[in-house]
């Protein structure tokens, strides 16, 4: 039974090798590149997993002040952001189903979309901080260290998990910039498009975390 | 070795549907949140945002249509994430 | 390239004639190279951290000064700390002979993702540079210790943040690291080489690749935090804005207790090829081995709060912790075990690898007995913090991964180089290192029992007897590896051309030329047995030879 397994698999073996001369070890194997975007996507998951530990401890500490904090922040941009985002996720994964379908055209209009999406959450987020700092509070600012440590947390906890979303969601948009890039010159085809897929893997973990993110900030009471 | 790169043709359609529940969810959590269900409301907002990551990872993600493969390393990396969040919680909620 | 494909292939990677001159070898993407690229990096590195180790002994020899003052030495255990562990023995041997022999043990011309192989050394000599670059700015050397503790390192005027975004930057290096021995193992394989067909190496890697991807991100987060309260007073850790320090001792140990496991299990991988290849037999529970190098990194996950035990945290949390720390204890034992019975009724042959392995076997088991007594909360509490864990981990981290690490290059120096080494001259190393080696840890723990804390500059007169006996035995500890390295230096240039399989060994490495070709194999090598099988080998030799 094993050694028929071999034999099949010696036969398999010998005709990638006969398709890729020895020597060219640079073959592509999507699965794999696929299996390496994941373990990223799971190191991301983790690296946020330890902020979402802190928020868990400190809320648990502060619970009130968590209130207070969360009533402070403007619920309708949280929820249009939201929106946003899903929506960005949608015509990501359009974009990914058009371009397998071979239709160029459609999925360049939706990769366009999904970076005009990110960059519009990008503009909310923005005036949602501006906002806040007008109104002093601002990390280590005089108002902001006026209020009861609880406070100073939830803002602490508040300004670096949306900060590194943020962030995540700027470097999801250079690479999907890349994407439109190789997308036009033809380097993302219907054959070959796990460059555009992994990209896609990345942006749908960037709105993975915003999930959790905006009920635990925006939706406390 | 796994099975090859076969992609499965998601259509558009279940991709439209998709975001139509998610969108649904939020305005759902949004409303609810107004509401005063006590300690359980928590709960209930990270039920439902587990509820919409599971969507996103099984459609738009495709976690649904890969190979047992990658089933398995999800559940290795949520089984980490499960396990510090209990062991911390020994120490933050006893002490 | 598609003429004279057979001669390219069969070149060795030390010569390619191609490709020749230093950026031939700064720019390559042969895992081989890589792999030299670490090896020599990394050995540098080394010798950084043994000098500051050997300066911080020295300082040791009397109490009050001896040759520094005591924020220098502050500076020194800071440093040593920082080097031997993020620059040595985490990269240690997953980069060095990981790379060199991960594909070729399980049949592959490289890894999955050449390229970003290469990316990771860069982003390891980055990171290192990071670290030793505080040294000489203005503000001076970080002196936190290597943990980096809150709320210290968020107020001390030192240079954290240079070593800190050096710590991230090794992390980030170490998690591509894993992330390509993972998908290199599930994709890479021959034909064949099933999972349970791997050599045991390869299993250690690959349950170390995944704690590297899944435990490295914690620490990375929590040092960017620290950096960002440091910088933008942002509060998150900081007692004065509220913040917890307990929590970043958390996140902290929740990779720096696996990362423990990072270093020990290629180790164990290690002598696990070593052992049957000189006992001349397959090695004793195959499945268990692989298995429990699995359960180690599981059970390694769950166990971090042991380094907290006098910090404050709740009695609930330190009994569970006490309880899943002993868990540890059944996989390694289980390993040791095996080993032992390998060796039993094998046809031993006493060479300079095995008998590392032999020095391994006897400094590990007391550094992991050790763990027990630290282990264990009622006893932890008389010890903690004192030199007693100093000595601990030295006999874990040093007696283990690091003797391994000279176990695996005296084990594989012949096919990575095609040199011999005298092989003399590596045996009367050996007891030099070993009783230099428990001169100095040993009285550690004496001293540790007897109350000596750690990382204090001073200490009471009562202490200076065994404090000498530990200093004498650094300095024989050093000769020891002067020799060590010089040897294999020196045989690097005049060492006398290596056979293919110099010690009998039936994995795929000793059936390939040394050093190896560029493309590993001339053709892809069909697995039909399980990796320690010597009968068969007997068999095919009389048809190969």
């Amino acid at each position: 039974m094993e050694s028929l397994d071999v034999t099949k698999e010696v036969i398999k073996e010998e005709a990638r090798q006969e398709a890729h001369h020895i020597g060219d070890h640079h073959h592509k194997d999507p699965i794999a590149a696929k299996i390496g975007m994941w373990l990223f996507l799971f190191t991301e998951l983790l690296l946020f997993g330890g902020l979402f530990l802190l928020y868990m401890a400190y809320r648990l500490q502060y619970t009130k002040d968590f209130v207070i904090g969360g009533q402070e922040l403007n619920i309708v941009l949280g929820t249009i952001n939201t929106i946003i985002l899903l929506t960005s996720s949608l015509t990501m994964a359009l974009s990914i189903a058009a371009i397998q379908r071979g239709k160029k055209g459609l999925s360049l209009f939706y990769l366009i979309s999904t970076i005009t999406f990110g960059l519009t959450f990008l503009v909310i987020k923005y005036f949602e901080w501006t906002a806040k700092f007008s109104h002093g509070i601002a990390p280590n600012s005089p108002e902001l260290l006026s209020k009861p440590n609880g406070e100073i947390i939830f803002y602490g906890m508040y300004y670096s998990m949306t900060g590194l979303h943020a962030l995540h969601v700027i470097i999801g948009i250079i690479i999907l910039s890349f994407m439109l890039f190789f997308l036009l010159r033809n380097k993302i085809t219907s054959k070959d498009y796990i460059k555009l897929e992994n990209s896609g893997l990345y942006w749908h973990l960037v709105d993975l975390i915003w999930i959790f993110l905006f009920p635990l900030f925006y939706l406390i009471h | 070795m796994e099975n090859e790169h076969k992609e499965h043709l998601i259509p558009y359609g279940t991709y439209l549907l998709v975001w139509l529940s998610l969108i649904s969810l939020t305005v759902l959590t949004v409303t609810i949140a107004g509401i005063d269900f006590g300690r359980i409301s928590l709960f209930i907002a990270l039920l439902i945002a587990a509820v919409k990551s599971t969507l996103v990872i099984n459609y738009f993600m495709h976690i649904k249509y890969d190979s047992l493969l990658f089933k398995f390393f999800l559940l290795v990396a949520l089984v980490t994430l499960a396990s510090i969040f209990i062991l911390t919680a020994t120490d933050i909620f006893f002490r | 390239m598609a003429n004279g494909t057979i001669a390219a292939t069969l070149e060795n990677y030390l010569e390619h004639k191609s490709k020749k001159g230093i950026f031939a070898w700064l720019l390559s993407t042969d895992h081989k190279r890589i792999g030299i690229l670490y090896l020599v990096s990394m050995v540098t590195f080394f010798w950084v951290g043994v000098t500051l180790g050997f300066l911080m002994k020295l300082e040791m020899l009397t109490p009050g000064k001896t040759i520094v003052d005591a924020q220098t030495y502050n500076t020194f255990f800071t440093l040593h700390g920082v080097i031997m562990i993020f620059l040595f023995i985490i990269p240690g041997i997953p980069a060095v002979f990981g790379n060199f022999f991960l594909p070729i043990q399980i049949g592959a011309r490289d890894v999955a993702f050449p390229r970003l192989n290469l990316f990771s050394w860069y982003l390891y000599i980055i990171g290192g540079l990071f670290a030793i670059a505080s040294l000489f700015l203005q503000g001076g050397p970080i002196d936190t210790g290597w943990t980096f503790y809150v709320p210290y390192s968020i107020r001390t005027t030192t240079n954290v943040i240079l070593p800190l975004l050096g710590a991230f930057i090794l992390g980030f290096s170490s998690i591509l690291t894993g992330l390509n021995f993972i998908t290199t193992v599930h994709r890479m394989r021959a034909p064949g080489m099933s999972f349970f067909r791997m050599p045991l190496f390869v299993w250690a890697l690959y349950a170390t690749a995944w704690i590297q991807v899944v435990a490295t991100p914690v620490v990375g987060i929590t040092i960017v935090l620290v950096v960002i309260e440091r910088v933008l007073h942002v509060g998150i850790f900081d007692p004065a804005l509220g913040g917890d320090p307990l929590l970043f001792q958390h996140l902290f140990w929740i990779y720096s207790h696996p990362a423990v496991y990072i270093m020990i299990l290629p180790a164990m991988g290690v002598v696990s090829e070593i052992i049957p290849t000189f006992a001349r037999r397959t090695i004793f529970g195959y499945k268990v081995i692989a298995f429990s190098s699995l359960a180690i990194a599981l059970i390694g996950y769950f166990v971090w709060a042991h380094h907290m035990f006098t910090s404050g945290m709740s009695d609930t949390s330190r009994m569970v912790f006490s309880l899943l720390t002993f868990l540890v204890a059944v996989p390694s034992g289980v390993k040791v075990f095996n080993w032992v019975a390998t060796l039993y009724k094998g046809s031993i042959e006493l060479r300079a690898p095995l008998i590392y392995v032999m020095m391994f076997i006897f400094l590990f088991s007391i550094g992991g007995l050790t763990g027990l007594v630290l282990g264990s909360l009622a006893t932890d509490i008389h010890v903690t913090d004192t030199y007693f864990v100093v000595a601990h981990f030295h006999y874990v981290m040093f007696g283990g991964t690091a003797i391994i690490l000279f176990a695996a290059l005296h084990y594989w120096f012949p096919k990575m180089f095609g040199k011999m080494y005298n092989e003399k001259i590596a045996i009367w190393a050996t007891p030099l290192i070993f009783i230099g080696f428990n001169m100095l840890y040993f009285t550690m723990f004496i001293l540790g029992y007897l109350g000596m804390p750690r990382r204090y500059w001073s200490y009471l007169p009562e202490y200076q007897t065994l404090h000498i006996v530990s200093t004498v035995g650094s300095w024989i500890l050093v000769l020891g590896l002067l020799l060590m390295f010089g040897n294999l230096i020196y045989a690097l240039f005049k060492g006398k051309p290596a056979e293919s399989n110099p010690w009998g060994g039936v994995t795929l490495e000793w059936q390939i030329p040394s050093p190896p070709p560029v493309e590993n194999f001339e053709k892809i090598p069909v697995v039909d047995h399980g990796p320690y099988d010597f009968s068969k080998i007997n068999e095919n030799k009389n048809g190969k030879s």
